[in-house]
């Protein structure tokens, strides 16, 4: 009894989570241009999509941002985690307090922020001040994430590694690295996951030239939605779960060989 | 030996030069136009006042705060009272079932949250889904307002932060120690006291992480009572939205930020003392 | 005259303004087996850093094979180090993590194959060239790095604590093990350590460290037998302390007041009223000796310990606890007894105080 009572609960909130989704795909396959009613069944609107160029240059921008940053968040992160992690210098405990700040103050903080400094500067909003603001908000959680792995490693084993005649260069490259890896794909999802979740920071910094499909959707609640927008984000869901199910299926491969040595 | 300050150099600039371009120097110039005066023409004068910060406790503006702060309060209270039964009760589950759930609690973060609320539109407006389906049932005569109302809003709010509520209380759970509970239902203690006297306790730290990842996005989450609130009603994101986009008042605009910085470092600052760690707010583990 | 192969002078390290490391100088023939030991905090895990290249040397010298490395990169130091934690590389095989340093001096892959082989069969892990670290037990994980280090031929193999990870019976097996390995190969090693049972056991020459500096560098035997002072008497080995003042000095014997007592010595070149210190080791404590005269004293056994080997005995002498130990398990003494206590007269260490008490 109590097992059933548990589990209704667990597929309510799932449905709660996963019911605005499921409805936004729903009716991309809608025959009627309101989302309202079902009408019937149709592919219509995703063949419209490919004619609609805001739309699509939208999507374009959206998948340029979140993958560029991600890059270079990781990249610079890792990098970085590694320096904090392994050198000492005079205001390492403000630059360990500060990195915290994108992590905590509220996004809308950190997006007038930026705005600010980019009029300030006279740069001009658009693609490279939206990808600047997403690495910004991106670094903390790719150091804090590799940092955990850090701190679980052995110092001796670069001690060893350098001792055998590796360079440091090789030493980063060949054993850091690749011992860093779990925490560098776990901070790469948590990067693109917020770069494509954000709204209010690319709100303040995309500019009119760089709307991302969050942006449009957000211009076009205003005047109306029309359903090809809705095949847009059940194609983008798709390729999201199709690279989530993978991952998922690696890691727990990976955790079943781990739990059975 | 030289080589050695060329790779420092290489592993620090990178992380001195982000800190400094990117959050110190915009934080501080945004302390700095607080401090300014506006023109006419949505500019600033160089000249120093304090005047923002006065004007902020204008009756007008506090009441924005007071209801922010209840609206934040709430979501908080309810996606606490929804998270704690639901990560129970993955708890329960056997270790690669929680993994699987687990995942799919972040499936709905990889859709961007403007346009999850946009689903919620589709859902709550007047002639909406859920209205829809209730008048065809019958269950209703009439369509309910279920959206630009407070109610909206919440449901908004709720559905965008609650993985943040849920991921940390999760983690926390997971260290309780099982046969501590079973020892407590042992000795004959209720549900109701195992819950309060031993669950709660040690999940503690997760509850304030996740209280504290739901509260300071709730009150700038300006899109949400944009979207689900019709405009009408006003947080602080929509606030400082305004004095920055429309009213063009950088510098009040920023005394409001620097004001809500301020309050979000109060709540850190609790979070510290009651023993929370720093690097688990980024939701890493 | 054995070939120095390492030679140390002025050595000093300081971190800050802390210094660790007090003008060491040492030279270390081929092939010897040389403990460093001390407690910890004496900075013999530091010397060994610095021998490595692992930690820069603040001041002094240091040549590999009449060659200065004082500044050298760690890659550039004919010496391999082994450290306590083995630090294997979690994500390669036995096989790789063997084959490295050769892989980094891009020796053939064919050749580092082979010699991968021979050092298996060298610390005897044939057939393991395809597991990971983490499916090896610790002795086996040591195995594999001493075979790692061994595999670029270093002139000097540096061993930092490489047992204290593993229980007691493995650490034994592996002290034998390791003694072996040193003498077919006939290289160098430095050993560090804490433990004054496996310097003794191992150690061709042991250097005894106290606060950065040597106390003494002798061998086993010498160290332990004729320590130059207290502190070398205490840290190696158990001892029974009595302090006096000498009394009277004759041709031959010394005698010394210790407390209320009057003890004999041989006499050496003690002079009245000087402060010693007479030092006796547990196994030269005699217990019921007849036909004795000088040195004797009465005591109650309180407490009689058996260890399979050997009993020991805590007698108490007035005030002082003795320790007295003896082979065999006849359990001839209990507790409560009261017997006679006693020593060969060259058997008792005697020390000035003043050589070493500033």
């Amino acid at each position: 009894m109590k097992k059933i009572m548990e589990n209704l609960y667990l597929v309510l909130v799932f449905l709660f989570l996963f019911l605005p989704i499921a409805v936004l795909i729903l009716f991309s396959f809608n025959t009627s241009k309101l989302n309202i009613v079902f009408q019937g069944f149709t592919f219509h609107w995703y063949f419209d999509l490919f004619q609609n160029r805001t739309l699509l240059e939208a999507l374009f921008h959206t998948l340029i941002v979140a993958g560029v940053s991600t890059v270079i968040s990781v990249i610079v992160g890792t990098i970085s985690a590694y320096g904090l992690h392994k050198y000492s210098f005079k205001g390492k405990n403000l630059i360990n307090g500060l990195l915290y700040i994108p992590v905590v103050i509220p996004e809308i903080v950190l997006g007038i922020a930026l705005l600010s400094v980019y009029t300030l500067l006279e740069l001009e909003l658009g693609l490279f001040t939206l990808i600047l603001a997403h690495i910004c908000f991106c670094i903390p959680f790719v150091i804090i994430s590799v940092r955990s792995v850090l701190e679980g490693m052995d110092p001796h084993i670069e001690e060893v590694a350098s001792d055998l005649g590796a360079s440091k260069f090789q030493i980063f490259t060949k054993i850091v690295i690749p011992m860093l890896m779990p925490g560098i794909l776990s901070g790469a999802q948590l990067a693109l996951t917020l770069s494509l979740d954000d709204v209010v920071i690319s709100y303040f910094t995309a500019g009119p030239g760089a709307n991302t499909l969050p942006l449009q959707v957000y211009s076009m609640i205003k005047t109306g939605i029309t359903p090809d927008v809705n095949a847009l984000i059940t194609i983008m869901l798709g390729i999201v779960f199709i690279i989530l199910t993978i991952s998922t299926v690696v890691q727990l491969r990976r955790f079943k060989k781990e739990s059975s040595v | 030996m030289k080589s050695k300050k060329v790779w420092k150099f290489f592993f620090l600039v990178p992380v001195i030069l982000y800190v400094t371009l990117l959050i110190a120097l915009p934080l501080l110039y945004i302390l700095f136009i607080s401090f300014l005066k506006s023109d006419y023409y949505g500019g600033m004068i160089s000249s120093f006042t304090i005047q923002n910060y006065i004007d902020v406790f204008d009756q007008v503006y506090v009441s924005v705060f007071l209801k922010s702060i209840a609206i934040a309060g709430i979501t908080t209270l309810i996606c606490i009272l929804i998270s704690y039964p639901f990560v129970l009760a993955i708890s329960h589950k056997k270790p690669r079932t929680q993994k699987i759930l687990m995942t799919l609690v972040m499936v709905p973060f990889l859709t961007n949250s403007l346009i999850r609320m946009y689903g919620w539109l589709v859902l709550l407006r007047k002639s909406g889904v859920i209205n829809q389906v209730l008048l065809g049932i019958g269950v209703i005569e009439e369509p309910l307002s279920l959206m630009y109302n407070t109610f909206g809003i919440l449901v908004g709010m709720v559905y965008t932060l609650l993985p943040f509520m849920i991921l940390p209380l999760y983690s926390s759970i997971s260290t309780v120690d099982n046969r501590l509970l079973e020892a407590a239902s042992d000795l004959g203690a209720s549900k109701f006291k195992t819950f309060f006297k031993i669950i709660v306790p040690q999940t503690l730290p997760g509850l304030f992480n996740g209280s504290l990842m739901v509260f300071t996005p709730a009150l700038g989450y300006f899109f949400i009572t944009d979207i689900l609130g019709g405009g009408k009603f006003m947080i602080l994101g929509n606030l400082i939205k305004n004095q920055f986009l429309t009213a063009r008042n950088w510098p009040f605009g920023a005394a409001i930020s620097i004001v809500l910085v301020l309050v979000t470092c109060v709540f850190i600052f609790l979070y510290r003392k009651l023993g929370g760690k720093m690097d688990d707010l980024g939701g890493a583990s | 005259m054995k070939k120095v192969i390492l030679k140390i002078e002025g050595l000093k390290k300081s971190f800050g303004s802390k210094e660790v490391i007090k003008d060491f100088d040492l030279n270390i023939y081929e092939g010897e087996f040389l403990t460093l030991l001390g407690s910890s905090g004496c900075g013999k895990t530091t010397i060994l850093r610095m021998i490595a290249g692992l930690d820069s040397v603040t001041e002094g010298h240091i040549y590999i094979d009449e060659k200065e490395v004082t500044t050298l990169d760690p890659k550039y130091r004919e010496v391999n180090t082994i450290f306590q934690n083995y630090a294997l590389f979690p994500l390669m095989t036995v096989e790789e993590n063997i084959g490295f340093g050769l892989k980094m001096k891009k020796v053939d892959k064919k050749v580092i194959k082979q010699r991968v082989q021979e050092m298996l069969e060298l610390v005897h892990l044939q057939g393991y060239e395809k597991r990971m670290p983490k499916e090896l037990s610790g002795g086996e994980q040591q195995r594999v790095s001493i075979a790692r280090a061994l595999i670029n031929k270093p002139k000097v193999l540096l061993l930092d604590e490489p047992l204290s990870a593993l229980d007691q019976k493995l650490r034994k097996s592996m002290q034998l093990e390791l003694k072996q390995l040193q003498k077919k190969l006939g290289i160098t090693f430095i050993y560090v350590t804490h433990s004054q049972d496996e310097a003794l056991t191992m150690s061709d020459r042991i250097v005894l460290l106290k606060d950065g500096k040597i106390e003494q560098v002798d061998t086993p035997i010498k160290i332990y037998e004729h320590p130059n002072s207290l502190y070398t008497a205490q840290f190696l080995g158990e001892s029974n302390l009595f302090t006096g003042t000498v009394s009277v000095v004759d041709e031959k014997y010394t005698l010394v007041n210790v407390d209320d007592q009057v003890l004999k010595i041989l006499s050496q070149k003690w002079k009245v009223d000087d402060s010693l210190d007479i030092i006796l080791r547990p196994e030269n404590i005699k217990i019921d000796v007849k036909n004795k005269q000088e040195n004797v004293l009465e005591g109650k056994i309180v407490e009689s310990i058996y260890d399979g080997a050997s009993t020991k005995l805590m007698i108490r002498v007035q005030k002082r606890l003795i320790s007295a130990m003896y082979l065999g398990n006849d359990k001839l003494y209990s507790k409560g007894q009261v017997v006679s206590v006693s020593w060969d007269i060259e058997d008792a260490i005697v020390l000035k105080r003043d050589v070493y008490e500033k």
